[in-house]
């Protein structure tokens, strides 16, 4: 006897709620993992430099100046951690997961709205306090433990039909871009100017952007015993089995959008055309040659790949959705009297 | 007079209110007695950490209503009592007759009223009264309905006076809304205080979306074996919109807002990933004026343009269905008794409470002249708002509520001040009486079903008599007892 199979279809609006969730709630676990590895950049005299690598490496200049903050390490923890104002901020990224989360309630099992529920009001609740000193690695443990939380259960529990596909290609699009800013913030770090030091400096470094990647272990024990940036380069953007290298994230996504193809007749030519050029892009020149010329212009290319990736997909699978942004329509909702 | 609750707790009064735990009601059985021992026996203090607990869990879970001001939007649980209500079978044989007699009439009359309109030229009610309403829709004028339903989905408020008797205090024919927490309240019990519920049988509360996605299936365009549903929400900002989720959950179905669908020659299609998929039955949560901004409110942004010219087509249903407003109007319930009467030549099983209705000679004389024993109501508010209560009301209050009703009699109905039954509700000082009352939900697409219970609100502030969340009301989890103790049928 076979069990009935019904397909009963998925809102666009919704698969680009979950698409977005998966995204934000990634983009908090990676910025809470970029803070926490930028701590260990600090060095006595130069902390702003570190800092302000983070402000540089998410392209937020402006965004950080026209908030009113001034280039220092407190002021940065600030924008990132506490100010909801700021929409690249861990708090307002998870209001944006929440309130996508919201629509997509009828979708979500309960164990996952209550756990992002939860974890919104701790976000909520940061402190000044809680950026100073220690407090810092355990505050960014938290964040990331939330996601990760978040992470396990929809592993655990969200039924895996097209919408399951949606959050995981937001969710790998998110986190291929945020490793590619993770390998960028080792390039605004400062290096004392040559020698012994250099070197040490220079290894403690990269070895933080690897723990950063949650891929230290890994990485000590497939590279070479004297290891060169290229390496780590390498492990991050192009291991296949390092779970946050860009070469794995683009690699899912090609099979979630083959698996969209196959299982639900969602064909989205021009988005599968965008990921094999990425995937070229990610492997086709030595990354000597890369790291020659410059890895940093290297990175911004991929990330706006993944951009363009994106919105292949939004236009083959969300076209139709239009939102009603504006505030008299919230004010619509909002007034609707139910008995 | 239950003994053991009134030795647990000596202090508790309920004055002259009927008491729905510790009244004599021989069908309940030896369910109160029980109720009141395990109480005892868990104890004030672990109750409250308990009740304590289940409202952290309301919260984490997101059970919410909005509610906005000006400036700012606050999630609120709606307060859960843990303590619960109990209903003897007999008591609910005759609530669950009424509620369907109830719908039968208000259905009959609307099919009449958006028809040949007999009622009327019978002068059974004024023509004004009808085609005046501000909630009659001409629209619907000829425009006939599957099954002769109107109302799919109805919440109709039901009291208990002093000395037990039921009254009915108001229809609620448009978007009623609380059914969530019926379903919810029993859930948390389940989970908080199994210890309270053990043994005792209990008519169950969990086919409500089965019942609801049945109905809408009966509605749908012919023809079709397993019609496409959707319930169409206001969206996030709608202080009702958990209990959205919850019914989309329930019965299985996508929530859609305005923007989800489209209309495309007289069809109504969601829109998917996979393109647009067609729509047969519309479950909205939506105010008839915001429905299709080419008929109604153009301003809309939440409705679906082209919605009712699809309806009229028969390509899609709406339940409710267009209209339904003019049948739970305040002024059209002081009818509801000649109503029942008109079309089902029976008379009402739960009663009206006393009306007087002001556009009429002798309730305008009555009222002025009894202000300070009435409580006055608008007739066009929902949620509790206008409403005057001469007994409590100051000078300056009932002067400014005779000027209102003098200015504009049509619009005012009167009704004595009834004493709302009473319930233990854990409260700040103990266990002490809070007035509520009881919306059961009757679901209507061939057939009427209603789902055991219904929502019991509770006034958690001493001595009030309103109950509306909006203005600080709490709910009870409401039991019904499926076994009728008078007839021996249980052990």
């Amino acid at each position: 006897m076979t069990m009935m199979r019904f397909d009963p279809g998925l809102l666009a609006r919704d698969a680009e709620g979950l698409f977005w969730m998966a995204r934000y709630l990634e983009r908090v676990e990676n910025l809470a993992r970029l803070i926490d590895v930028t701590q260990s950049f600090e060095s006595p005299g130069f902390e702003t430099d570190a800092w302000f690598g983070l402000i540089r490496i998410n392209a937020d200049e402006e965004n950080f100046a026209a908030r009113g903050f001034s280039p220092d390490a407190a002021h940065v923890k600030r924008f990132y951690l506490l100010d909801r104002g700021n929409p690249t901020s861990i708090p307002a990224s998870l209001e944006d997961a929440r309130t996508n989360a919201r629509t997509l309630r009828p979708l979500m099992s309960t164990e996952m709205w209550r756990q992002i529920n939860v974890f919104h009001r701790f976000a909520g609740r940061i402190t000044p306090e809680d950026l100073e000193g220690d407090a810092l690695s355990r505050l960014c443990t938290r964040l990331k433990e939330g996601v990760q939380a978040h992470t396990g259960i929809t592993q655990g529990t969200l039924y895996r039909d097209q919408g399951w596909y949606f959050y995981e290609l937001g969710r790998f699009i998110e986190r291929a871009d945020q490793t590619t800013r993770m390998l960028d913030i080792k390039y605004t770090a400062l290096l004392p100017r040559d020698g012994e030091e250099k070197r040490v400096a220079e290894l403690t470094q990269w070895n933080a952007v690897l723990r950063a990647a949650a891929g230290y272990h890994a990485f000590k024990r497939y590279a070479r015993a004297a290891f060169s940036a290229e390496d780590v380069v390498h492990f991050l953007l192009r291991d296949p089995s390092s779970p946050r290298s860009a070469l794995l994230c683009v690699r899912r996504i090609e099979s979630h959008l083959d698996d969209l193809r196959r299982l639900y007749g969602l064909s989205a030519g021009e988005a599968i055309e965008r990921a094999e050029l990425l995937r070229a892009l990610l492997l086709e020149k030595p990354l000597g040659h890369i790291l020659a010329t410059g890895l940093h212009d290297y990175l911004d290319i991929v990330q706006i790949h993944l951009q363009q990736l994106a919105a292949a997909i939004g236009r083959a699978f969300f076209r139709d959705w239009r939102p009603p942004a504006d505030e008299s329509a919230q004010l619509q909702e909002q007034t609707q009297v139910t008995a | 007079m239950n003994e053991i609750f009134h030795n647990l707790w000596p202090e508790y009064d309920p004055g002259r209110y009927f008491c729905e735990l510790t009244a004599d009601r021989p069908d309940a059985g030896p369910v109160p007695e029980w109720l009141a021992q395990r109480l005892g026996r868990i104890g004030l203090d672990a109750l409250r950490a308990r009740a304590s607990a289940a409202e952290t869990d309301l919260i984490d879970l997101g059970v919410t209503f909005t509610v906005y001001s000006d400036a700012t939007a606050i999630d609120r649980i709606l307060p859960f009592d843990c303590i619960p209500r109990v209903l003897t079978a007999g008591e609910w044989d005759l609530l669950e007759r009424a509620c369907i007699q109830r719908v039968a009439a208000l259905n009959a009359f609307l099919g009449d009223i958006y028809g040949p309109g007999h009622i009327v030229r019978d002068g059974v009610i004024p023509a004004d009264l009808v085609y005046g309403n501000s909630n009659y829709r001409p629209e619907m004028q000829d425009f006939p309905v599957p099954h002769g339903t109107y109302v799919h989905v109805c919440g109709i408020d039901i009291i208990r006076d002093e000395k037990g008797d039921f009254r009915v205090l108001e229809d609620n024919a448009r978007t009623p809304s609380g059914v969530s927490y019926v379903i919810e309240n029993r859930h948390l019990m389940l989970r908080t205080f199994p210890d309270l519920m053990s043994g005792i049988r209990l008519r169950p509360v969990d086919d409500y979306g089965r019942r609801l996605r049945a109905a809408m299936s009966e509605i749908a365009p012919g023809g079709l074996d397993d019609p496409q549903v959707v319930l169409l929400s206001p969206g996030i900002y709608n202080s009702a919109y958990f209990e959205h989720v919850f019914l989309a959950r329930e019965m299985g179905v996508p929530l859609v807002v305005g923007a989800d669908l489209v209309v495309e020659d007289d069809r109504v299609y969601m829109r998917t990933t996979a393109g647009l998929k067609p729509v047969h039955t519309i479950y909205r949560r939506l105010n008839d004026d915001f429905l299709d901004p080419k008929v109604f409110r153009p301003d809309s942004m939440l409705g679906v343009p082209g919605l009712i010219g699809a309806w009229k087509a028969g390509n899609v249903a709406i339940a409710n269905a267009v209209g339904t407003g003019v049948a739970d109007d305040k002024a059209v319930y002081a009818y509801m008794p000649r109503i029942i009467k008109y079309y089902l030549g029976e008379e009402p099983l739960i009663h009206n409470v006393e009306t007087h209705i002001c556009r009429e000679a002798a309730g305008l004389k009555y009222t002025l002249d009894n202000l300070d024993k009435l409580v006055t109501k608008p007739v066009g508010e929902s949620g509790g708002y206008g409403i005057t209560i001469g007994p409590r009301a100051s000078r300056e209050e009932l002067e400014l509520a005779r000027d209102s009703i003098r200015a504009n009699p049509e619009n005012w109905i009167s009704q004595p001040m009834i004493g709302l039954s009473v319930a233990p509700t854990l409260v700040e000082e103990g266990i002490g009486p809070r007035h509520l009352d009881l919306r059961p939900f009757i679901v209507t697409g061939k057939e009427s079903w209603v789902l055991p219970g219904g929502l019991s609100r509770v006034a958690m502030k001493r001595g009030s008599l309103i109950v509306n969340s909006s203005q600080g009301g709490g709910s009870k989890d409401t039991w019904v007892l499926a076994d009728n103790f008078n007839n021996g049928s249980a052990a």
